[in-house]
């Protein structure tokens, strides 16, 4: 059970060899044995997670099972889930119990999936360590003293510790990709547009992009079959015929055009990291793969502009939690003003409220085009290095992150620091592309080193091909933490 | 010294969608505190808006009632503040690229035609409501009204007076109405204005500091508002001072405006797209449909009144004021054509015209004061467009007086009946009959000389006054059923003899 795969879970619930309430029961016992070690997990909710197998157990007796029936699941707790706390990570955030279902969990109980928990994340999905949540800091299962990555931390490590066979996250800036890479896992984020943000609590609108974690690109393509397609309710849903994201899995990938952008591998990536990929590369070569130069000039610009447009949309989205209506509020206030003050004092943490305050700087009149049209400007040009680059490959390859998972603390009193962990993800969320990240090999401290793939707009089916073939020639991505036993 | 008043309007028009701007919760007044309140009004965290396209439509039909450029491409943008009732910390509006931009109304200033143009109309939604009584020291809201659809309609500062403002308003609120976009309830605050005032000397053409007032919830207050402001600006200036950019309340319990924030406590509202709303298309073909489904204007209809049926100016306005209005009386001239009661005019421009002129009168005179008096609406008024045609054709075919013709009014009123043959049989019933036998009228006007002697003597002396206290007798003694002209005629003749 511990190791075993959606596809293959869903097989033996299939063949009824084993049932959703032993699956779910199991990986809840897990998560109730192991979250304190990992801190990956905000709530758990036994007994309704139980209700939900039982019914998973139910529809598969009546023959209506689909690929996702039954199988437990953990969402980042960013994702409104009806009758669920759904904190996103903050004290503000810490008495709210969502009233209705996100889009994306709405698609996985109508495949009959199991809600197994909600997981840890960095207060807002603001952070690539999940050391700012309200609830504390996530630890990495391949090295407790490290950090798993984030924002969706607490998801990469559940799948990482087989606390959940796979779960979803959230990716602004990477927050998918580089904990499933420090995290050792795989993670997807898919093209903007292509999975709603309706109920998904908002961070940074037109970059926010949910997608899922498993160890295997095959789990990735099941999970994305439920995850993605229109949804009315957002308005930048994009309105496509449905695809199958396993249709090409199996396909030959010999003669596919692997792009590296030479900023990949620049200075700035760690030598135990450039190896890894190196290694990935060639690996891709022996499949048949051609190596295509490319040039991403305008990526060294990617984190200055991420850091204008993302806090502003942000201060912007985050002014609903005054203590008004729902959510924390101030114990005591003298009069509306102070309400507010203090229910947001005291209800954000420091990442929050410097990313508001960044925010509100660059949207205020005076510096409104000095920042934030300047950084829509380039935005666009940062997102036609892409559109030139897709010309002459299939697929960019190149880390997913600079290093390996560092240690819990190392950069949290650094924001820039912790800012460049982002540098090679960044650019995706700005040009709105599709990218993913798979382990291709260990670093030192034996921490994993993630692949970043990046696809062409809705090339997910391309990029799952490409990883999955890889995956089969390769064994990284069963590898297992230690000391995950339990 | 002489001083030019200059008056801006920004009008609210809360939109006749049924459902809000950004989400599906019903937008009907009325309902119980945070009854039509959904996930999105309240700003839920995760929840996302959709755009109502029956707003865009609205405001695609205002501009083109205006006249105002339609852009194919607008933007909505997040106007940030904290406000309780406002539960997403900010309002979607639209700032840089309003979806209208452009346009102007003609307005009546007594009989003066005057243009105003206007600078744009932009979409964005209504804040709740923050209720201050009955919660002991805390205050209430109500997000009801929190989405609700609204069209700012932003004119020039092209208006003088207080009384061409109130006409611009009163106009601008005949046309939402006519083009079916807004109820225009001004108690329920469908329809709002704000008025930014200012003066200058005489012949200057620098504008001079405003002053926006706000809390303007009927034209009468409007009026007073601008009329209290002019002079108090007046005021300042002649005494040497300053007039301070602010926004100021008008209270009409005073009749004045006081401060309500200065320039210098202008808020930032941090305007920027907004990411969950992609750029609004409008498609020329979406334009095309809307257009071939507008109605006449009343700026068109009015004219042709005019020109078609010879009503003079200022009736002409009255009657377009709505829409119903104007309806009811085209009706009821097409069926007077029909009825053709004065035959020798047949099919003329002459006849028309006059049965025109004649509707008009009454529907301007007699109708709209029995409409005002009831404080109902034409649409609820009892005697239909084609009774009243069929009225007319009777008093021009002298089959009863004028005089009679308003007890048929009367009595319709009082027991509404809608069928076209209510009319004779009122006639019938009340014995309306004119009297047009020259013998009967001559044994009347025989009886009225002999019993008013003096009348008579002075008449002879030259004073023609008396002459109409004889006519005046002898109509109230056929209570009002005799023919005029031939009690005129008869009268004349007699007292000649």
């Amino acid at each position: 059970m511990l190791n075993l795969t959606i596809k293959q879970l869903s097989a033996e619930l299939a063949a009824k060899r084993v049932s959703s309430a032993e699956a779910t029961g199991f990986f809840i016992n897990r998560i109730k044995a192991l979250n304190k070690k990992y801190n990956a997990f905000i709530s758990v909710d036994e007994e309704r997670s139980m209700a939900a197998a039982r019914a998973a157990d139910e529809r598969i007796a009546g023959g209506r099972a689909g690929p996702l029936t039954g199988v437990p699941l953990a969402h980042k707790d960013i994702f409104c889930a009806k009758g669920w706390l759904t904190t996103c990570g903050s004290k503000i955030l810490s008495n709210f119990v969502a009233p209705y279902d996100a889009h994306v969990i709405q698609r996985f109980n109508e495949a009959g999936a199991v809600v197994a928990g909600k997981t840890n994340m960095d207060e807002f999905a603001m952070g690539s360590s999940s050391e700012s949540s309200y609830y504390g800091p996530v630890r990495n299962p391949w090295d407790t003293s490290a950090v798993p990555g984030g924002s969706s931390g607490g998801s990469a490590a559940a799948v990482a510790a087989r606390l959940v066979p796979a779960a979803t996250g959230t990716d602004t800036g990477g927050s998918i990709r580089q904990p499933a890479a420090l995290s050792g896992v795989c993670g997807l984020k898919p093209t903007y547009g292509l999975v709603s943000r309706y109920g998904m609590i908002a961070f940074a609108s037109s970059l926010d992009q949910g997608g899922p974690f498993a160890r295997t690109a095959e789990d990735l393509a099941l999970l994305l079959n439920a995850m993605a397609g229109f949804d009315a309710r957002d308005s930048t849903s994009l309105e496509r015929e449905p695809e199958d994201y396993t249709r090409d899995l199996a396909k030959s990938i010999k003669g596919l055009r692997i792009g590296l952008p030479a900023e990949f591998f620049a200075d700035g990536v760690a030598p135990d990291v450039a190896k890894a990929v190196d290694g990935a590369i060639a690996q891709f070569k022996r499949l048949g793969c051609e190596a295509v130069e490319v040039e991403l000039p305008n990526m060294k610009l990617s984190v200055p502009v991420y850091y204008v447009l993302a806090p502003a949309e942000a201060s912007s989205n985050l002014a609903r939690f005054d203590g008004v209506r729902y959510g924390y509020r101030a114990p005591e206030y003298s009069d509306l003003i102070d309400m507010y003050k203090k229910t947001r004092a005291q209800g954000f943490g420091a990442e929050v409220k410097r990313r508001i305050l960044v925010g509100t700087y660059v949207l205020s009149h005076g510096y409104y085009d000095a920042y934030y049209i300047k950084a829509q400007k380039l935005r666009r040009l940062i997102a036609q290095d892409f559109v030139e680059a897709f010309r002459k490959c299939d697929l960019i390859v190149g880390p997913t992150s600079p290093t390996t998972a560092f240690k819990i603390g190392e950069k949290a009193g650094d924001p820039v620091q912790m800012y460049l962990s982002d540098i090679y993800t960044i650019a995706v969320n700005l040009a709105g592309l599709p990218g993913m990240s798979i382990p291709c090999g260990f670093g030192g401290g034996d921490h994993p080193v993630g692949l970043q793939i990046i696809g062409n707009y809705f090339g997910e089916a391309r990029m799952l091909n490409a990883a999955h073939q890889y995956q089969q020639a390769t064994d990284w991505h069963a590898r297992m933490p230690q000391g995950i036993a339990g | 010294m002489s001083w030019e008043v200059v008056i801006g309007l920004e009008t609210h028009a809360q939109l006749s969608t049924r459902s809000k701007i950004f989400s599906g919760a019903s937008t009907a007044f009325g309902a119980s505190p945070n009854s039509q309140a959904s996930a999105v009004d309240i700003a839920l965290p995760g929840v996302l808006p959709v755009l109502n396209k029956g707003a865009v439509e609205r405001a695609i039909r205002f501009g083109l009632a205006v006249g105002g450029k339609i852009n194919r491409r607008s933007i909505f943008a997040r106007k940030n503040y904290f406000y309780p009732d406002l539960p997403k910390g900010y309002q979607i509006s639209q700032y840089e690229l309003p979806i209208i931009e452009g346009g102007s109304m003609t307005i009546m200033v007594g009989d003066q035609e005057k243009t105003v143009r206007l600078t744009r109309a932009h979409l964005e939604e209504d804040a709740g409501k923050s209720l201050h009584e009955d919660f002991h020291g805390m205050s209430g809201i109500d997000l009801n009204r929190a989405g609700t659809p609204l069209l700012e309609i932003v004119s020039e500062p092209d208006m003088h007076s207080a009384a061409e403002a109130v006409a611009y308003a009163k106009t601008l609120h005949s046309l939402v109405r006519w083009v079916d976009i807004c109820d225009g309830n001004m108690q329920e605050g469908s329809f709002r204005c704000d008025a930014n005032v200012s003066v200058r000397k005489a012949g200057d053409t620098k504008l001079g500091t405003r002053a926006e007032l706000k809390n303007l919830n009927s034209f009468r207050f409007l009026e007073r508002a601008i009329e209290y402001e002019v002079k108090r600006q007046i005021g300042i200036l002649e005494d040497g001072g300053k007039v301070v950019q602010e926004t100021r309340l008008y209270d009409p319990d005073k009749d004045e405006t006081r401060s309500m924030r200065s320039k210098e406590d202008a808020m930032d509202y941090r305007y920027f797209p907004d990411p969950d709303l992609s750029p609004l298309n409008v498609s020329q073909q979406w334009i095309d449909e809307v257009r071939t489904a507008m109605p006449e204007l009343p700026e068109a209809r009015r004219k042709r009144f005019v020109e078609e049926y010879g009503v003079p100016p200022e009736e002409a306005k009255t009657i377009t004021d709505s829409k119903d209005m104007a309806i009811y009386f085209e009706r009821s001239i097409r069926r007077l054509v029909e009825l053709n009661p004065a035959e020798w005019l047949a099919d003329s421009d002459e006849g028309r015209k006059w049965y025109g002129q004649a509707i008009a009168k009454a529907v301007t005179g007699l109708v709209a004061a029995q409409i005002n008096r009831a404080e109902t609406e034409i649409r609820d008024y009892p005697v239909s467009p084609d009774q009243l045609a069929l009225l007319h054709a009777r008093m021009m075919k002298d089959v009863i007086t004028s005089k009679s013709a308003r007890e048929v009014f009367i009595e319709l009123w009082e027991h509404p009946r809608n069928d076209e043959s209510a009319i004779d049989e009122i006639i019938e019933k009340r014995g309306l009959k004119q009297i047009s036998d020259s013998s009967e009228i001559e044994k009347i006007v025989d009886q009225v000389i002999a019993a008013n002697e003096k009348q008579v003597a002075d008449y002879k002396a030259g004073k023609e006054k008396a002459f109409n206290s004889l006519v005046g007798q002898v109509m109230k003694a056929t209570k009002g059923k005799a023919n005029p002209a031939q009690v005129n005629e008869i009268l004349k003749r007699k007292l000649a003899g």
